[in-house]
C-alpha cells in the first residue's frame, strides 16, 4: 500500500499548508499580534463634541500609542459625549491634570485622542476621570468662522 | 395560453419537488456523517482527490488575482499618492471578498463538476444499486465522507488563496513598483481586523463549501442515468453553484459587513 501512504503524505501536507494559510492571516495580516489583550484601566473623559471618534480609535501619548477608546456615550443631562479608554495598565503614570485632545491624523486620516500630561503628583487610578477636554475640530465650523470673519473684514474696509 | 400556464405551473412543481428532494438528501448526508468518523480512511481518500487535487489551481489562481490587485491597486492609488495603503487594498478585498468567492468559483468547477459525473456514473452503471443490494448505504459509504471533505477542504482552500494571494501583491507591489515594504504590512495589520475580517471570511467559505457539495453531490445522486443526463447535472453543478454563491455572498457580505 506504497500508493495510499504517499496520499495521506500529500493530505497531510495540504492541510499543514491550510492551516499555515490561516495562521499567516491571523499573525502576519491582521491585528491579531498587536491585539493581545494586556491588562489595562479605564479612564473617561467628557467632551463637547468628539466628532468623527469611534470605538477602537486610538488613544495616543507624545505620538505613542498606549490605549484604545473602548466606548462612546452621550449623556443626556449635560448633552456631552462620554469617551471611555482603556489605557495599557504599563502607562499607570498619568497625572489628574492631563489634557484630552481630539485630533485628526493626517489632514484626512483618522481621529484620535491625544493625551498632554499636566505636572500634578497624583495619578489617574482606574475610572479615572480627565477633567480638562479640548473638542474635535469639525472643519466645517472651522471653515464657517474663517468665512465669516473675512467678511466682516472686508465690509469694515468699504466704510 | 392554458398550455403555457399549465407548462409553467409544471415547472415550478417539478423545481420544488426537486428543492424538497435536494433537503431531504441533505438530512440524509448529514446522518450519514456520524457514520464517516469510524472509518476515517474513506475521509482521507476524499480530501486527497477534493483537496490536495485542487490545490495546484487555488494557489496558481490566488497568486496571479493577488499580482493583479497589486498592479491596479498601485496605478489607481498613486493618482492619490497613496500608495502606502495598497497592502490594505489587496489584503481587505482578497480576505473579505476575492479568496471565499473565487476559491469557491474554482472548486465548483475543479471538484464539484468531478465529484457530480462521478456520482452520476456510479448511478449509470448500477453502482449505487449494487450497494444498496449488499445493504451498503451509498449516502453513507459514498456520499458523506465527499461532503464532509468538500466542507473541510474549502476554508483551507480559501485561506490559502488569500495567503498566497497577498505575498503575490506584496511581490508586485513593493519588488516591482516600489511601494515600501515595511508600510505595505504595517498599514495592512493596522487596518485588517482579525474579528470582523478574517473570521468573517472564514465562515464565508465553509458556507460556501457547504452549499457547492451539497449541489455537486445532488445533482449527481439526481442524475438522469444516462451519459446525456451526466452531462446535464455536471453543467447545472457548476451553475447552479455559481449562483448560490454568488448570491449568497452579497446576504452573508450585508450581514457581516453592515454596520462599519
Amino acid at each position: 500500500m506504497q500508493h495510499t501512504s504517499t496520499q495521506d503524505t500529500l493530505v497531510g501536507l495540504f492541510v499543514a499548508s491550510g492551516i499555515v494559510g490561516l495562521f499567516f492571516l491571523a499573525m502576519q495580516v491582521s491585528n491579531l499580534s498587536s491585539f493581545v489583550e494586556e491588562d489595562s484601566y479605564t479612564i473617561t473623559a467628557r467632551f463637547e463634541n468628539s466628532g468623527g471618534l469611534k470605538i477602537k480609535s486610538p488613544v495616543s501619548a507624545a505620538g505613542v500609542k498606549i490605549g484604545r477608546v473602548s466606548n462612546i456615550s452621550f449623556d443626556p443631562k449635560t448633552y456631552e459625549s462620554v469617551v471611555q479608554m482603556n489605557i495599557n495598565s504599563h502607562y499607570n503614570t498619568i497625572p489628574d491634570d492631563t489634557t484630552a485632545s481630539i485630533f485628526t491624523a493626517g489632514l484626512l486620516g483618522e481621529q484620535y485622542v491625544n493625551l498632554e500630561p499636566g505636572g500634578s503628583d497624583v495619578y489617574l487610578q482606574n475610572e479615572g476621570e480627565i477633567e480638562i477636554t479640548q473638542s474635535a475640530i469639525i472643519l466645517e465650523k472651522a471653515i464657517g468662522q474663517f468665512l465669516f470673519k473675512s467678511a466682516e473684514e472686508s465690509a469694515e474696509e468699504k466704510k | 395560453m392554458i398550455q403555457f400556464l399549465q407548462h409553467l405551473g409544471k415547472k415550478t412543481r417539478t423545481s420544488f419537488t426537486k428543492l424538497g428532494r435536494g433537503t431531504f438528501f441533505l438530512l440524509q448526508i448529514i446522518s450519514g456523517i456520524l457514520s464517516v468518523l469510524p472509518r476515517p480512511r474513506l475521509l482521507l481518500n476524499q480530501m486527497y482527490s477534493i483537496g490536495v487535487l485542487s490545490f495546484l489551481i487555488i494557489t496558481i489562481s490566488g497568486l496571479f488575482v493577488g499580482m493583479v490587485l497589486g498592479l491596479q491597486g498601485y496605478y489607481t492609488l498613486s493618482d492619490f499618492g497613496a500608495e502606502e495603503t495598497l497592502g490594505v487594498m489587496v489584503a481587505a478585498s482578497l480576505v473579505r471578498e476575492l479568496g471565499p468567492v473565487v476559491s469557491a468559483l474554482l472548486f465548483a468547477g475543479r471538484a464539484g463538476s468531478a465529484l457530480t459525473a462521478e456520482i452520476g456514473l456510479m448511478k449509470a452503471t448500477e453502482q449505487l444499486s449494487g450497494m444498496e443490494m449488499m445493504a451498503v448505504d451509498p449516502v453513507k459509504r459514498i456520499i458523506s465522507p465527499r461532503f464532509l471533505a468538500g466542507l473541510i477542504s474549502m476554508p483551507l482552500l480559501a485561506a490559502l488563496f488569500s495567503a498566497v494571494g497577498i505575498i503575490g501583491g506584496q511581490i508586485v507591489g513593493s519588488g516591482l513598483l516600489g511601494v515600501d515594504e515595511g508600510a505595505f504590512w504595517s498599514q495592512m495589520q493596522a487596518n485588517i481586523d482579525f474579528q470582523d475580517d478574517i473570521v468573517n471570511g472564514v465562515i464565508k467559505s465553509i458556507v460556501f463549501g457547504f452549499i457547492t457539495s451539497w449541489i455537486a453531490l445532488f445533482e449527481g445522486y439526481d442524475a438522469i442515468p444516462t451519459s446525456e443526463g451526466v452531462s446535464r447535472a455536471t453543467t447545472r453543478t457548476v451553475v447552479n453553484s455559481a449562483f448560490s454563491i454568488l448570491g449568497l455572498d452579497f446576504i452573508l457580505t450585508a450581514l457581516m459587513f453592515g454596520d462599519d
